[in-house]
């Protein structure tokens, strides 16, 4: 062993090397102010490996991207860890570098001969900033993406050929992860390991920098500055491992450029720049420049300016005393621009809305409007995360993820899209309040029947209920409902019905909604088989409905709606395709007709308000058909 | 980061405190190297522990299509793949050789295409009445037995096979158990 050592000593130089790393004179002994470099460097060292790692299951390209992220997440053992361990390092990596730079400025550790390796740390900040912003995107899921975008849309200020550089053309895609990626992975480590060993090396050139050694022995690097700095390393690895037990890194819903992502902002410490844009509108200009090309690009330009200047002005006394000054005001601009963000996004979650908070009405209505900027962006984070859960159930579904991407299956699915298109569509007339998981879409002023659990036996038993059928939930809201002779027949007929009547009347409701074959209600149906018959027979030969209405071989169509298959899908997408089909309210007329048909043709479909697609996850959101994770399968 | 070295010795003599600082350095230097890279190791192991779907009985040709004259035939076999996280329905994921002889019409010889030496892909030669490796020369007869000298240590891997009624029509059709066998060896042991 002893002889190995020899020969390997020999041949490197290792004794000598070893030696020079760890007895490094500390004028002074060793502090724990000191320790901040170090903890960069590990996690540095811990972003590299970890990095390596997710590296080799990650996949950078518009269909693989989000779902290798995916795997990494949720099937991989051990890859949530690993992956939220990244995440967290790389925060902490920000916060390590704000402190280490305080540390250097309040100490004058930046002055002659010390210069170049202040700049040098600069210099690291950018690549450590760009390791952030470049591994933001790389999940490709909606947060991510539409972050980012806000980032190269920035860019874009300063020219048109940076922003193509930066995304890899002129739209985001598969090039722009590659790139993203490649700057990820390898120029910006690269370029950090490169500048790092500059830094260090010119660090070593001038010794540590201590300001009153006076009174302390010296000491030697090892052992007492390297626990020190194993401590702190320790500490910082604590708070990240905690933080990644605790709160696992986040994947949301994947990118969806046609799906506004209103939840979108930077990671936290960006939150500052965020909230300084808010300041400069782009809509007016200074001196040749649009104010938001001064917030964006000159303000922050101008700070970093004055950074590097800082080992200049810091050789003057008075020079110094501004640097510490500026560092402060810094600092302290940061922090009240972050939590103002902060508080802007979120103050209506824990202080409701006060209608008289101020007397002056101007300022009433700014109150408000934050306010419900507010709301909106919690109601986002709401959907946000909503989708997310649903991706993952979808993407653990035994269907998986086929070779298109995850995003074609977030594109079919009735829950993710459902309420997305009736609240674009449907919501300006109908309410769709729901008792059971699924979200409830509220219209503030109905025109029109609310069709939550459209179908159900509780819908049809309510319409049929001479007390709701004038109600707000029924026909109350709309007037050529509410004048018609459904009504009528309800008020009329029903009211006088006897007990055996009301009995025959309820088998009519398990029979009615048993045409719309809704999946939740499917084992009741199959149960309920004789009722159903006699029900059927009750409503097409004894009770009148065929008076009016078309039922299977009963009835003729054209005086009102067909009950023949009444609420099934097929039913639902030629309603709202065109409602005033003879099969639907043609007896209305046209004119009359306060519902727009929003597929009605099909010779011309692009001419159509919505895809015979669109209208479908319309119907099968309505009827609450779409895919639920078994408890056993959203548990692993 | 924390360097450590207990090679090294301290140049002002070694104290007992020293010693406790220095023990304390390496323990913390240490564990601050574990977590990372055992979260790392963690994964990158992981596919020492992943396992795929167990083999099931696939169609993979109808018995009409398998001339009963002792010569094999070459067909696909299509079925759901998974691939990490994607699910590719319908996928060609292998390939094997079908026979059926004259004597016994009804049996039908199954094996996977692959070399059983370092896997490459073997063919039937007619005119030599072998399977034939293009890498490294391995030669099988039809019935896939090795033929020696041969570099593969095994013959062709014979898969299980059924043969069943066809839900339509009158005709038969051939179920094969299809799996891959880890190449180099003696044995025939699956790849799970």
């Amino acid at each position: 062993m002893k002889q190995l050592l020899e020969w390997l000593d020999d041949r490197t130089g290792i004794r000598r090397l070893t030696h020079e790393a760890l007895y490094e004179n500390i004028p002074g002994g060793s502090r724990w102010k000191f320790v901040w470099g170090s903890t960069l460097v590990f996690a540095f060292a811990m972003q590299a490996i970890t990095g390596t790692v997710l590296w080799m299951a990650y996949s950078p390209s518009g269909q693989t991207a989000w779902e290798s992220v995916f795997y990494i997440q949720n099937v991989m053992p051990g890859g949530s860890l690993l992956r939220s361990l990244h995440h967290y390092m790389a925060q902490a990596m920000v916060v390590l570098l704000a402190l280490h730079l305080m540390q250097v400025v309040i100490c004058g550790a930046y002055r002659a001969p010390r210069e170049i390796n202040f700049w040098l740390g600069m210099i690291l900040m950018q690549i450590v900033l760009g390791l952030s912003l470049t591994g933001y995107l790389l999940p490709w899921d909606q947060k991510g993406y539409w972050a980012t975008g806000v980032a190269t849309n920035i860019m874009g200020l300063t020219g048109d050929a940076a922003q193509r550089l930066a995304v890899g053309g002129g739209q985001y895609g598969h090039h722009t992860l590659t790139r993203f990626f490649a700057m990820h992975a390898g120029v910006l480590p690269g370029l950090l390991v490169f500048f790092v060993v500059l830094h260090i090396a010119i660090f070593r050139k001038h010794g540590i920098h201590a300001t009153n050694p006076e009174g302390r022995p010296d000491e030697a690097f090892w052992p007492d500055q390297v626990l020190k700095d194993g401590v702190a390393c320790l500490a910082v690895l604590a708070v990240v491992l905690g933080l990644a037990l605790w709160r696992p890194a986040e994947l949301t819903a994947p990118a969806d450029p046609s799906a506004p992502f209103d939840a979108a902002r930077p990671e936290w410490y960006f939150l500052f720049l965020f909230q300084l844009l808010k300041y400069f509108p782009g809509d007016q200009t200074f001196i040749g420049q649009s104010l938001e090309f001064w917030g964006a690009i000159v303000v922050p330009g101008a700070v970093m300016g004055v950074l590097a200047l800082m080992p200049i002005v810091g050789r003057w006394r008075l020079g110094h005393a501004f640097n510490l000054c500026f560092l402060a005001c810094l600092m302290l601009g940061i922090s009240l621009l972050t939590a103002q963000a902060f508080y802007e996004d979120h103050h209506a979650s824990w202080s409701p809305k006060d209608a008289k908070k101020f007397a002056d009405e101007a300022k009433q209505k700014k109150y408000e409007a934050a306010w419900d900027a507010s709301k909106q962006h919690i109601t986002a984070l709401e959907h946000a995360q909503r989708d997310a859960e649903r991706a993952r159930d979808l993407a653990l579904a035994p269907a998986g993820i086929p070779p298109e991407g995850m995003i074609s299956v977030m594109r079919r699915d009735p829950l993710t899209q459902g309420p997305r298109l009736f609240a674009a569509k449907c919501a300006g007339c109908h309410s769709a309040t729901r008792e059971d998981d699924s979200a409830s879409i509220v219209c503030p002023t109905p025109t029109a029947p609310n069709l939550g659990g459209f179908g159900s036996r509780a819908w049809i038993r309510g319409l049929l209920d001479p007390t709701k059928i004038v109600g707000p939930a029924y026909f109350g809201n709309s007037p050529h409902l509410k004048e018609g002779e459904m009504v009528t027949w309800v008020t009329d007929t029903v009211t006088a019905m006897d007990a055996d009547a009301k009995a025959n009347l309820e088998k009519l409701v398990i029979a009615l909604s048993a045409e719309a074959q809704l999946p939740t209600q499917r084992e009741q149906d199959e149960k309920d088989a004789e009722t159903i018959a006699a029900g059927r027979t009750f409503l097409s030969e004894e009770v009148g409905c065929v008076d009016c209405h078309k039922f299977h071989d009963a009835g003729e169509e054209g005086l009102a709606p067909d009950l023949t298959g009444y609420a099934s899908r097929e039913w639902l997408i030629g309603m709202i395709g065109n409602p005033n089909h003879a099969r639907f309210y043609a007896h209305v007329g046209a004119e009359d007709q306060p519902m727009p048909a929003f597929a009605p043709s099909r010779e011309q479909p692009e001419a159509n308000q919505l895809s015979v697609e669109e209208v479908g996850l319309i119907a099968d959101w309505l009827r609450g058909d779409w895919y639920r994770a078994q408890a056993s399968e959203s548990a692993q | 980061m924390a360097q450590h070295s207990t090679a090294a010795a301290p140049p002002d003599g070694d104290d007992r405190r020293g010693f406790v600082k220095r023990v304390l350095a390496v323990v913390v230097g240490g564990l601050c190297a574990v977590v990372p890279g055992a979260a790392a190791l963690r994964v990158f192991l992981s596919p020492l522990w992943r396992r795929g779907a167990d083999a099931t009985f696939i169609p993979v040709a109808t018995l009409d299509a398998i001339p009963a004259d002792g010569v094999p035939r070459m067909f696909k076999v299509v079925a759901d793949r998974t691939d990490a996280w994607n699910r590719f329905p319908n996928e060609p994921i292998g390939t094997v050789f079908l026979r059926r002889t004259a004597e016994k019409p009804d049996e039908v010889h199954a094996c996977n295409a692959v070399c059983p030496h370092l896997g490459c892909m073997v063919g039937y030669q007619a005119s030599q009445t072998r399977f034939y490796c293009p890498c490294h020369q391995s030669a099988f007869t039809p019935e896939g037995k090795l033929i020696p000298p041969s570099a593969a240590a095994r013959g062709l891997d014979s898969l299980d096979v059924k043969v069943e009624a066809a839900a339509e029509g009158d005709g038969k059709r051939v179920l094969v158990k299809f799996q891959n066998f880890r190449s180099g060896i003696p044995e025939k042991v699956a790849k799970s």
